[in-house]
């Protein structure tokens, strides 16, 4: 994995081996946050944030605590207690500091413990070896990724709530998936700049 | 206990499905369908760990504080999947390997934690031990017949075993976006399915 620049990983992360359109994760705030351009923005921005600090705290604890430990298998539960104290901690924060913020992201945090990307996130960059350069630009060009698919389905969404009509058991749910999957086949057109397994 | 066994179970696995009905679970549901095996091994994983879960959260009901509930259960989850990963490398390690990352990502399993938090906190063990099986059930007869057409179009085989016809493999199947459409159509389905027999039961009331 050393031949591969962090940057050709952000790259990659953001489009062709998007987290979620090929990797399906997050998939559950993607389907019910993306009524609205402006929440899945928030949404978006909240989880690229988080993404980010997460891996780059749970590569830490796995390579410096748990693998001297020989405690591998602990993986799981220290990664989940990782991502839930930071969620929390963001949220004192962010609740400290600014109103606005509050307002703004506030109300997605307790989401993003949920949400399967950023444990996704940490589980990738185990399982491909990243070191901690690409790791982090990895959790970074996952984290934007997600909130460019997420933001592009509320656009579409939106415009197809004004003039549209959908056959009433296709509504919600069915039509947003096909929706997806188109969304998902224009991303396999970058899939020609540059790969990552 | 207000609620027969036969109405649980029946909402596990169609009234309330868990994925065309509450649209949760939906990141494994598309990962893993590309192969009728991989999806059948995620599936018995996905029921046991919902049934355990369900089980020792509801044991435990009582004496887990209200504010402390959702760590309480994402580490009871975490630990089944624990064992769960274990098993799966020393008995299965080829499975295992393909599904990667998707057995961890069980503990983030929203059907799992909705579950758990939905019915097991305020129900008997027995009651949530049948309501953990009922919607890992729901899941896996979704899963399974999405497993199925992607395999089949997109590979020609069911269970790596060869269809008796030839024909010009759909390789998008197998890849994102397949998964998406098939899911969708799915979902369109037992919508359309469920809707007309509703429509059937409240005409028959007049």
């Amino acid at each position: 994995m050393d031949e591969l620049s962090p940057l050709v990983i952000f790259i990659a992360s953001v489009f062709t081996s998007n987290i979620l359109l090929t990797n399906f994760l997050g998939m559950c705030s993607y389907l019910s946050v993306s009524r609205e351009l402006k929440t899945a923005w928030g949404l978006g921005i909240a989880v690229s944030f988080v993404l980010t600090c997460t891996t780059a705290v749970n590569y830490w604890l796995y390579y410096y605590v748990l693998v001297p430990q020989g405690l591998e298998y602990l993986q799981y539960i220290a990664f989940i207690v990782v991502i839930a104290a930071f969620v929390q901690a963001v949220e004192m924060i962010v609740d400290r500091l600014s109103d606005r913020l509050y307002a703004a992201l506030g109300i997605f945090l307790p989401l993003i413990t949920v949400n399967c990307a950023i444990l996704g996130g940490s589980l990738f960059m185990i399982i491909r070896k990243y070191d901690f350069i690409q790791s982090v630009m990895f959790g970074a060009g996952s984290g934007i990724g997600w909130a460019l698919a997420i933001m592009a389905l509320a656009g579409i969404r939106r415009k197809m709530s004004r003039r549209s009509a959908v056959i009433p058991a296709l509504e919600g749910p069915g039509i947003v998936l096909i929706i997806t999957g188109i969304i998902a086949l224009g991303f396999i057109g970058f899939s020609g700049v540059v790969q990552i397994n | 206990m207000g609620i027969s066994a036969r109405k649980i179970a029946l909402d596990g696995i169609w009234g309330n499905n868990p994925i065309f009905r509450q649209v949760l679970g939906i990141c494994s549901t598309l990962a893993v369908t590309n192969l009728v095996a991989n999806t059948l091994v995620m599936c018995i994983g996905l029921i046991y760990t919902q049934a355990m879960s369900s089980v020792t959260t509801s044991l435990l009901r009582t004496i887990t504080p209200y504010r402390l509930r959702i760590v309480t259960s994402t580490l009871i989850i975490a630990a089944y999947v624990i064992v769960l990963h274990n098993v799966l490398q020393a008995y299965l390690p080829e499975i295992s390997t393909q599904l990667g990352p998707y057995v961890g990502l069980i503990i983030t399993n929203c059907i799992i934690l909705g579950r758990v938090e939905a019915f097991a906190g305020s129900n008997s063990p027995a009651a949530s031990f049948l309501d953990g099986v009922a919607s890992g059930l729901g899941y896996s007869f979704i899963l399974l017949a999405i497993a199925i057409v992607r395999e089949g179009l997109g590979f020609g085989t069911i269970m790596g075993y060869r269809l008796p016809f030839e024909f010009t493999h759909w390789t998008i199947m197998v890849m994102a976006p397949g998964a998406f459409f098939m899911l969708g159509i799915i979902t369109w389905l037992c919508r359309w399915i469920d809707s007309r027999s509703q429509a059937a039961k409240a005409a028959k009331k007049k």
